[in-house]
């Protein structure tokens, strides 16, 4: 039997979704293992974060590779175009990272998300800021994506009473960030929010700190990827927090036993890569489908039954889908820098900084 | 209104400082753009990734040294002229290498210049993507990481130098400035002073009266991509220096602005990059602080418009064929 993977995995996204299809493959290849009456085969299908392409993919995998459900896709632009096509051919999908609240709400019966959707991470993180962090003076930047404007104002909106707040953003190309370094010098913050990516997330905190500012700097989730620290440097990166409503098991390590067992299997599997944000979520994906034809149900229509009652303990979180198909888990939880490496300190409810 | 000022005031000579580091890189991938255009009348797109390989190419001198903690006094001295050379050779290789099988046998074949520029866009997708996928990986030993940013540690350590109000003026600051300029002075006279450069000037005047005049067309325009790459490689080094960080498509974002400096300066006309390199980073900055760093990019082209309406040619105006042939 097959289940598809559709995602980025060569484009300039890919850093954060091999690990899901990594992730999900690890699932499967312990599944088959097992010798089980019916072997399942990933199909990873390259959309290269194109809508359009992600929506050919999904007719070929249907009519071609005659799949039983999709894993992905990856984001949520593509997501978008897929699920009514996956909806009219009554194939079920996980996808393990596309968080836009909007997809939940197209009212489809086929489409589920082992990931909190962006409702829930902006506000968690901004309590967090406001209960652990405290800060007195904020500097609030995006990079004007709907995603890092969206965590940005979030943020910014749970600041509002507690501190006085100034904002920049650039242009989600920019490479040097130097007139917003000197906005934040002049304002002389306590803390600095960034709401963007990885990829600008790394060069630009390089270059606060190298301005010497001093103040605390934290991110989201797409920021949440050892390129920040490659981006930074180790020295600069130090102590810079991260929000994401997943659990990364490299960080999770010292504290949870099945994670340090997933990072273990995962680096020796695929030559020594970190299990990278989304890789648990993509192993959950597949876990729910691996139960649903462990159950003995071999139909599409018969998965995405099974996929509506599920309910059991995830490696990042309890799977259990709404009637939307989201996965009712909504914590988050915060991550930080240490040592030149990405450790976990917890829940956003509970978790303090040193 | 009134805090917008107040922000551009306060902020006015950090953000001038940074403008004019952020200029200096933009003029010096800027010559290779005007250079060219001077010569044969061709944008050369592929040019914002010669300058990615001059990074690269640097950078290969630090992974090869092993260099993991900043270094100074001569060993520095030395070690930046290396990254400078070998980037140098990087980009002003890849550039003739480009030259030789993307734009010379359309020229051969009396081809239109669209075709050209065809060539030239398919060239700058054809490197990034063969970087990415072959060389980075196999360079820096990260399979299947080429579309990664490569961090470089710190190989010069910062000092403060001096401190004028809330200007603090730092040694790389000064480096990159320094040596930015310097390129553009020796260039210009190699442009205006040497045989070579008048074998350049003519070619760009007037290339068939140069060709009856004796001047070897092949070799003045081979020369000109090498200079060009040349000066794109040693932006590459200045890059990691001040920035610390490359990736395949470095050269992307860059490589606009680089073309916008030379289109502002006066396209063809070596002191209008520098001129116009320094004006844009300047305006940026001005920009971004008293609208916002959203509204970076805007001002920038706005300017770009407005000088173009009143001085179609740049602010120096004309290329290399009438400045001083």
């Amino acid at each position: 039997m097959k289940i598809g993977f559709i995602g980025d995995l060569t484009g300039d996204n890919a850093a954060i979704v091999i690990p899901p299809r990594n992730g999900a493959q690890l699932a499967i290849d312990e599944y088959n293992a097992k010798n089980p009456k019916v072997k399942i085969e990933l199909v990873p299908l390259d959309s290269k974060a194109d809508p359009s392409t992600a929506a050919n993919l999904a007719k070929t995998a249907i009519t071609e590779h005659k799949v039983v459900g999709i894993i992905g896709p990856a984001f949520s632009g593509e997501s978008q175009q897929v699920q009514p096509i996956l909806e009219e051919a009554k194939i079920p999908s996980v996808s393990p990272s596309a968080t836009r609240t909007a997809l939940a709400d197209a009212g489809m019966q086929f489409w589920h998300r082992v990931v909190a959707n962006d409702d829930v991470q902006g506000p968690a993180a901004a309590e967090f800021v406001a209960r652990a962090v405290k800060p007195k003076k904020a500097f609030v930047i995006d990079d004007k994506s709907a995603y890092g404007q969206g965590l940005g104002q979030a943020v910014q909106k749970a600041l509002g009473s507690s501190a006085e707040v100034q904002t920049d953003s650039f242009e989600a190309t920019a490479t040097d960030f130097s007139s917003t370094v000197n906005k934040v010098a002049a304002f002389n913050p306590d803390f600095v929010f960034f709401g963007g990516y990885y990829a600008q997330a790394g060069p630009l905190l390089k270059q606060l700190r190298d301005k010497g500012i001093k103040a605390g700097f934290m991110s989201g989730d797409g920021s949440l990827h050892t390129q920040l620290i490659e981006g930074a440097g180790a020295e600069q990166a130090e102590g810079a927090l991260l929000s994401c409503p997943c659990k990364i098991a490299y960080a999770w390590a010292a504290q949870d036993e099945n994670s340090k067992k997933f990072t273990d299997t995962f680096k020796s599997k695929f030559s020594g890569q970190l299990p990278e944000i989304y890789a648990t979520e993509g192993y959950d994906a597949a876990s729910a489908f691996i139960k649903a034809i462990e159950a003995g149900n071999t139909d599409p229509v018969k998965i995405n039954d099974f996929l509506k009652t599920v309910d059991f303990q995830g490696l990042g979180k309890q799977v259990k889908f709404t009637d939307k198909g989201e996965v009712e888990d909504k914590n988050v939880y915060i991550y930080q820098v240490k040592g030149g490496e990405i450790v976990s300190v917890g829940n956003s409810t509970e978790a303090t900084i040193g | 209104m009134l805090d917008n000022f107040n922000n551009l005031v306060s902020q006015f000579w950090p953000q001038t400082m940074d403008g004019l580091i952020k200029g200096s890189i933009y003029a010096l991938v800027a010559l290779g753009y005007t250079m060219v255009y001077g010569v044969l009348r061709l944008i050369n797109f592929a040019h914002s990734e010669i300058f990615m390989i001059g990074t690269m190419g640097s950078l290969v001198v630090l992974t090869t040294l092993g260099i993991s903690s900043p270094v100074s006094g001569v060993a520095l001295i030395g070690l930046l002229m290396l990254m400078a050379v070998v980037g140098m050779l990087a980009s002003g290789g890849t550039a003739v290498l480009l030259e030789q099988i993307a734009y010379r046998p359309l020229r051969k074949r009396g081809s239109s210049r669209l075709a050209a520029l065809i060539s030239a866009i398919g060239a700058s997708l054809f490197l990034a993507e063969f970087f990415a996928l072959v060389v980075i990986p196999w360079l820096f030993d990260r399979p299947g990481q080429g579309r990664n940013i490569i961090g470089v540690k710190r190989f010069m350590q910062r000092e403060e130098l001096f401190t004028i109000g809330n200007l603090t003026v730092t040694n790389d600051q000064v480096l990159v400035l320094g040596a930015a300029v310097m390129m553009m002075i020796l260039l210009d006279l190699l442009v205006n002073r040497t045989k070579i450069g008048r074998g350049i000037r003519a070619t760009a005047q007037d290339p068939q009266t140069a060709v009856l005049m004796g001047v070897n067309i092949d070799r003045v325009v081979r020369t000109t991509f090498l200079i060009g790459g040349a000066m794109a490689g040693v932006a590459g080094t200045l890059w990691l220096l001040k920035y610390e960080n490359t990736r395949f498509n470095i050269g992307f974002l860059l490589g606009i602005k680089a073309f916008t400096a030379a289109v502002l300066g006066g396209i063809g006309n070596v002191r209008g990059a520098l001129v116009g390199g320094f004006v844009l980073g300047l305006v940026e900055n001005y920009g971004a602080s008293f609208f916002g760093s959203a509204w970076l990019d805007v001002v920038a082209f706005i300017i770009l418009v407005l000088v173009l309406m009143f001085r179609p040619t740049g602010i120096l105006g004309e290329s290399l064929q009438v400045a001083r042939a």
